[in-house]
């Protein structure tokens, strides 16, 4: 899996509310959702400037906050391909791999990434290249049973199988 | 080996001997909860799989409480989402209108959580639970859609932090006070992935209610969870109500602390967390003249009975300041009928606060008490992130219901000493 795209910048604790407002939440249709990606954080204009395929690259504990699912499915829903972190908070994390959005971890690649630089993530590699400055860094490994969920193909797949549904 | 609570009860729930920091578990679960901006998701991904039964209808808890009683069409619509699918897999723990509390006041309140358990809920605050002394976090709409099937969830064990208080509280000082002060010391992701266990003689004599107040905000730190090992004040709450078989499980002596944190609470003043973040906590006489336009008493983390006596204490006689608006909601609808029992309501209502029906409402900018551009807010409820009450431009102040109660009649953030 690689993904490539241009970045934009966050800073530190993240939070839910900032990346989709709870007057929103009256909702869950993915569209709708995606309209407000990121509305009330310091990038209130993100969804009018992004492209898909852009990646989210910001500090530590991105995600924090709510349990709300609404976050990760806005931020995919409005074409990002990856979010890249120096940490992510848990129910987040969590949350990410459960209904498949790509998030990795790497203290390094986010302080050797600048706004608007074109990065790839390489996932099988382990590695997140910064295609604009030519440096390249390590990504934290998957651990080996959210591989498997992502190999299952997300956990409601993983427990349909379990299930035997 | 020795073990702490939250690895003993994780242990008794994967059917294990011990469990230890770091190992991944697939655990029975004793309830699973959701609400009505989490349940959709959930029933939606649920129904995709072509599921038939839910594992038990007896253990899955179906709350509208945030935008409820429905606060627009598309609110009305994601109840009855939760409304249907209860009736359909005919699930006896569905809180109507009119029966229904904020989730997490709820569930304690009514028995149905209870010590030893080990519970999910689609709602970062059902952490709570640990007060009572047993193991709950918070989780998505997608696990709470594939618990709905198996029962079960997957976890790795967190390691544990031990919160040590001591020293002897003043007055005004409670549970939120203790826990904005650790947030304050740790910041908000001071305890990431970990759990977080309350402990010392200060917490041996704590109510319940701080107890609750206390790990429910263990989220606001990053934690997995929170927890208090269930004790005489414990057995006391739970014994008239539970309607499950409990069980107390205590840390071992020798149990492994990643870290272990003390506090004196003896001298410590109440606690404010100033905008945007639960961690930028200072002593309330360190905030200087900070006018408010509205406060609000209520929520998981301070809607229970104790806190709107406390709130009711400070108001009564008083009035509320002209240019502050001061809106009550109890927890729950228990806690509601109590109020009137003991005459608080009137407190409020010849204050000129507004008396409201149990709901999330203001605490996530729902409803009941939306800020506008500007405005200013002193609140028991537990997050001030940018928005949180209303228009990005506002601002969230978060202390204990006595400070917010003073403030109204203040019309700035102060304490109920500065009281003529």
């Amino acid at each position: 899996m690689k993904f490539k795209g241009k970045t934009w910048k966050f800073g530190a604790d993240v939070d839910t509310d900032a990346i989709i407002p709870a007057r929103y939440l009256n909702t869950s249709d993915p569209k709708e959702l995606a309209k407000h990606c990121m509305e009330d954080s310091t990038n209130p204009d993100f969804m009018k400037k992004m492209q898909p395929g852009d990646i989210i690259v910001a500090e530590k504990n991105f995600g924090c906050g709510s349990s709300r699912e609404h976050a990760p499915i806005s931020i995919k829903a409005a074409g990002v391909s990856c979010v890249v972190a120096k940490s992510f908070a848990r129910i987040f994390y969590r949350n990410c791999f459960n209904m498949g959005l790509p998030i990795f971890e790497s203290v390094e690649a986010v302080e050797g990434i600048k706004e608007g630089d074109q990065i790839e993530v390489d996932a099988d590699a382990g590695v997140i290249r910064n295609l604009t400055s030519g440096k390249e860094f390590k990504v934290a490994a998957v651990p080996p049973f959210m591989q498997e969920l992502i190999a299952a193909g997300g956990l409601m797949a993983y427990t349909k199988k379990k299930a035997g549904l | 080996m020795p073990m702490t609570i939250t690895e003993k009860i994780l242990a008794a729930h994967c059917g294990k001997k011990e469990v230890a920091p770091g190992e991944l578990i697939n655990a029975k679960l004793d309830l699973v909860l959701a609400n009505d901006i989490t349940a959709p998701i959930a029933i939606k991904e649920y129904r995709a799989t072509g599921a038939k039964k839910v594992f038990n209808n007896e253990r899955i808890a179906l709350i509208p409480d945030h935008f409820a009683p429905n606060k627009d069409i598309a609110s009305a619509e994601q109840c009855n989402m939760l409304r249907q699918f209860s009736r359909e897999n005919d699930l006896s723990l569905y809180f109507e209108v009119g029966r229904m509390g904020v989730e997490h006041a709820l569930l304690p309140e009514q028995g149905l959580v209870v010590p030893g358990d080990v519970v999910i809920g689609a709602d970062s605050h059902t952490c709570t639970y640990g007060g009572l002394g047993a193991f709950s976090t918070g989780v998505g709409s997608t696990d709470v859609a594939a618990a709905m099937i198996t029962g079960e969830a997957w976890f790795k064990v967190p390691e544990t932090m031990k919160f040590v208080y001591k020293g002897k509280a003043g007055k005004w000082i409670g549970g939120k006070d203790i826990i904005l002060r650790t947030i304050g010391d740790i910041g908000v992701d001071g305890a990431l992935y970990r759990a977080m266990e309350f402990t010392g003689e200060a917490i041996k004599k704590l109510s319940m209610a701080g107890r609750l107040t206390i790990c429910n905000m263990a989220i606001e730190a990053g934690g997995k969870n929170g927890i208090i090992e269930p004790d005489e004040i414990t057995e006391k709450y739970v014994a008239k109500r539970a309607r499950r078989k409990y069980k107390f499980y205590k840390s071992d002596k020798k149990a492994n602390y990643v870290e272990v944190r003390e506090y004196d609470l003896t001298g410590m003043e109440p606690q404010v967390a100033c905008p945007h973040l639960p961690e930028n906590v200072k002593p309330v006489s360190a905030l200087g003249s900070i006018n408010v336009d509205q406060s609000v008493i209520g929520s998981c983390t301070n809607g229970r009975i104790e806190d709107i006596r406390e709130a009711a204490k400070v108001i009564k006689g008083h009035k509320v300041h002209p240019y502050v608006r001061m809106i009550v909601i109890p927890a729950t609808q228990a806690v509601y009928k109590q109020s009137i029992k003991e005459g608080l309501v009137d407190i409020f209502i010849d204050a000129g606060a507004a008396f409201s029906t149990p709901t999330c409402g203001p605490c996530l900018g729902g409803h009941m008490g939306i800020l506008a551009a500007g405005e200013k807010a002193i609140t028991t409820t537990n997050r001030n992130f940018v928005g949180r009450m209303g228009s990005p431009k506002s601002e969230v102040y978060l202390s204990n219901p006595a400070i917010a109660a003073a403030s109204a009649i203040l019309g700035r953030i102060g304490t109920p000493e500065e009281l003529k």
